[in-house]
């Protein structure tokens, strides 16, 4: 049973649902089995808001997890919250721009990525959701880059769009960030 | 037709549109809004009935209204809507008319909150309003299924002239997966032989729930328990995953159904005989199937969202010829795999041990130790 | 000596049906009965109407009716007609409603279907009591008045008020036709009729919501001879609920029936 949870947490207006249902959409033009679950109570309304995407090959029983295989922690709240509950050998990552802490669980990759600060040097802190988004991809390969990038384009809201040469230069920013620090991790 | 990715509301309501619906009449509440929102947008494109009712008790008495002229009707709530729908309801299987009704469910009692629950079983499966009759109750567990059980819902709520309830939760509500549409159905273009339309060339028609000489509401009570009798002996539905040698069995629907489906996977990985059994249909209850399945288990471990209501049903089948034991998490909180696969490990150690006395006090006792735990 | 062949001038209206209804005597819902069966026939609409009865003393009004009629829950009527009216939208639909039904339990549905401008006809009885359950209290009940759940008088300081409804309604701008009439007298019967007329009127025009209070008797429960009710709605009824048009369309207005 190949089966891939993810969890993406942050604040409200960070842009984490956006994130996962990016993924989402990505995975079933990849031609995975796929689902996302939001967290939807009163806390989405200027809480934390996360959400959890499984992909795999088979059908999917449970949409929600205890222990995820990756997590991107946007905020230091969801950084305390889940780093514990990744799975060994699972990815971590944790948008440092808004930590006052590393994460630093050893027995899981762990990137430790100042998201907001890559992301207004790109010309707009709104784009963190990518940045982080990218580092994923690169340190878990479950879907090639392209396929999101396509994902992206289909599912980009109107009023969006004029972004979205942006949003891909987040997402290979992101992905090449962890692909240098990579070795350091590893 | 390929498969789209859908959140879950808005995957039943397009749905709902596909089967023929003509009219919706609904009011907003957490967690299915979504539903009446894309409602708001499609039926009208499309020519056909929304509004947005002041209150869910004029939602359903305006269904109860459009379903007096025999067209696909429907209304979608969550839990504190759906109590107040019950008045409709119960007028509405009283006057024999066919309709649908899809509760989102949600944590309570009360306004309690608007995370995801199957606490609404009895209300949903029993019936819930006045009076003596039986609603149609489907449990979907999956956005595939619960979009091709809303035209499954209206072919039965006309075969038998009868409120059809779907129970979703707030998970299934919310969440996206990807699914095929079926096609676009045609409308129906002449009414039912019993709908009103104007007394045009024939006798005028009467569509009441009153009975006011007691005979007559006995013969019309007797009409409503035949038509059940005939609905139990063809309509149950259910799924089953590894059942035919499970030693372990478990029962669960709708989204305990789904997650325990991943436990029992994962138990049959590491070679535990566990299966599931999803009852599909709650009301016709799947009672031949799941005594037949106690025939060949060895122990019975019903999962829910609630504190047992199911439960109670499961053991008037069984009637203790093999043990059964419990689990469930409450008030909005959704089980996830470990835990319905911890029990899965627990049991499984304990295959021939007596029979729990009081499977629901066993599990308080347990939970409460998993709420230390959480906490 | 030759006889003049015999002239019909007074007979049944084809909108109502042959029966005999369990109204008390002297009570004006019988005679509201066949002024809407009248105006049905004068404007041709039996064919294509569907009424909603309500919870109260006309709960068996589809009976008296010959045309297709449903029953709704209490005070549901406007609801239950507008699931009609938005489904057939070329049929008429009225609904036939009680003070209780109409301006107690259903006060939100009226209000509403009002407010949305819901095309469809209320022939609204006010008859200050709740008749079927036996005589007690209701939202149109004049101060002091005594009913079985008021004993020593509609106590305002703990009872409030009566509820006027033509006059609240009429300040929603969905409604096209809103007014009120008495039933008790010949001279107020013929312009309840006229009223009624009109409502249909402006339901057919397609101008909104349409409404017509009817001051009724109830001597049953009024505890008065059919003679001294209609008296006590002249001297006691229309000082509180005075006669007159709240709302009307241009349109209507102009109309000459």
């Amino acid at each position: 049973m190949k089966e891939t949870s993810i969890i993406i947490s942050g604040f409200g207006g960070q842009g984490t649902l956006f994130a996962g249902q990016l993924l989402t959409y990505a995975a079933l033009d990849y031609d995975k089995v796929c689902t996302w679950i939001p967290s939807y109570g009163p806390e989405m309304r200027g809480g934390t808001a996360h959400c959890t995407v499984i992909i795999s090959d088979e059908q999917i029983g449970s949409p929600l997890v205890r222990n995820p295989n990756a997590v991107i922690a946007m905020n230091l709240p969801s950084l305390n919250k889940y780093e514990p509950l990744i799975k060994t050998g699972g990815v971590l990552i944790a948008n440092r721009s808004l930590m006052d802490r590393d994460a630093d669980r050893a027995d899981i990759i762990t990137l430790n990525i100042p998201g907001n600060e890559m992301a207004e040097e790109l010309g707009n802190s709104r784009i963190t959701n990518m940045v982080m988004l990218g580092a994923l991809l690169q340190l878990m390969p479950v879907l090639p880059m392209e396929v999101l990038k396509t994902a992206l384009d289909h599912h980009m809201p109107e009023r969006n769009r004029k972004y979205l040469p942006l949003n891909y230069q987040a997402l290979e920013t992101g992905a090449k960030f962890a692909a240098e620090n990579l070795k350091e991790a590893v | 037709m390929a498969k789209k990715l859908y959140k879950g509301n808005e995957a039943f309501a397009e749905a709902a549109i596909r089967a023929g619906c003509e009219g919706f009449f609904g009011y907003p509440i957490t967690p299915s809004t979504e539903f009446l929102e894309y409602m708001a947008k499609r039926m009208p494109e499309l020519g056909r009935a929304f509004v947005q009712a002041e209150s869910e008790v004029a939602a359903i008495n305006m269904v109860y209204g459009a379903a007096c002229t025999g067209k696909r009707v429907m209304t979608a709530s969550s839990s504190p809507g759906i109590s107040l729908m019950m008045e409709g309801i119960s007028y509405i299987a009283g006057t024999e008319l066919p309709c649908v009704v899809i509760n989102v469910m949600r944590g309570g009692p009360g306004l309690g909150n608007i995370a995801p629950s199957q606490g609404d079983y009895y209300q949903m499966v029993k019936g819930g309003g006045h009076g003596d009759y039986f609603p149609i109750a489907l449990a979907p567990s999956t956005v595939q299924e619960a979009v091709d059980s809303i035209a499954l819902a209206f072919d039965l709520a006309e075969k038998y002239r009868s409120i059809v309830h779907i129970l979703v939760d707030g998970n299934l509500g919310q969440m996206m997966e990807p699914c095929e549409m079926p096609p676009m159905q045609p409308l129906r273009e002449t009414p039912p032989d019993w709908a009103v339309s104007g007394a045009k060339g024939r006798e005028k028609r009467i569509l009441s729930s009153i009975y006011i000489d007691p005979p007559d509401e006995e013969v019309t009570n007797l009409r409503l328990l035949k038509r059940w009798m005939e609905i139990e002996a063809s309509e149950v539905r259910y799924d089953e995953l590894h059942t035919e040698d499970a030693e372990i069995a478990i029962i669960a629907f709708g989204t305990a159904g789904r997650v325990a489906s991943t436990a029992v996977r994962q138990a049959r990985a590491e070679g535990i005989k566990a299966g599931l059994f999803r009852p599909i249909t709650l009301a016709p209850f799947p009672k031949k199937e799941i005594a037949a399945l106690a025939k060949r288990t060895k122990r019975i471990l019903v999962v829910e969202m609630n504190t047992g209501m199911m439960l109670d049903d499961v053991s008037r089948v069984i009637e203790g010829k093999v043990p059964i034991e419990f689990y469930g998490r409450l008030g909005g909180v959704t089980p996830l795999p470990d835990e319905i696969y911890d029990e899965i490990m627990r049991i499984s150690h304990n295959i021939d041990a007596p029979a729990p006395e009081n499977p629901r006090m066993e599990w308080v006792t347990r939970l409460e130790k998993i709420l230390e735990g959480e906490n | 000596m030759a006889i003049a062949e015999p002239k019909i001038v007074y007979q049944r209206p084809t909108s109502l049906a042959t029966r005999v209804t369990h109204y008390c005597p002297g009570c004006t819902h019988g005679v509201a009965h066949r002024l809407i069966a009248e105006v049905l026939d004068e404007m041709e609409l039996r064919e294509k109407t569907i009424g909603v009865a309500p919870v109260g003393c006309s709960v068996f009004a589809y009976n008296y009716f010959d045309h297709d009629y449903v029953e709704a829950a209490h005070g549901r009527a406007p609801a239950m007609a507008t699931g009609i009216k938005r489904m057939l939208p070329k049929n008429t639909v009225y609904t036939y409603q009680g003070d209780g039904d109409l301006a107690s339990i259903g006060m939100a549905e009226i209000m509403h279907a009002a407010a949305r401008g819901e095309n469809i006809t209320v022939v609204f009885i006010n008859n200050a009591i709740y008749g079927m359950t036996g005589g007690q209290m209701a939202p149109t009940t004049l101060p002091g008045m005594v009913t079985t759940s008021s004993p020593g008088g509609r106590d305002i300081e703990s009872m409030g008020y009566p509820v006027r409804m033509a006059e609240i309604l009429s300040t929603l701008d969905g409604a096209g036709y809103v007014v009120r009439r008495s039933l008790h007298d010949p001279n107020n019967i013929r312009k309840a009729k006229k009223a009624i007329r009109l409502a249909f009127e402006t339901q057919e025009r397609g101008l909104g919501f349409s409404l017509v209070e009817l001051l009724s008797s109830c001597p049953t429960n009024w505890k008065l001879s059919p003679v001294d009710a209609l008296q006590f709605i002249e001297d006691k009824m229309i000082p509180m609920f005075p006669l007159g048009d709240y709302k009307v369309n241009p349109e209507i207005g102009k109309l000459r029936v």
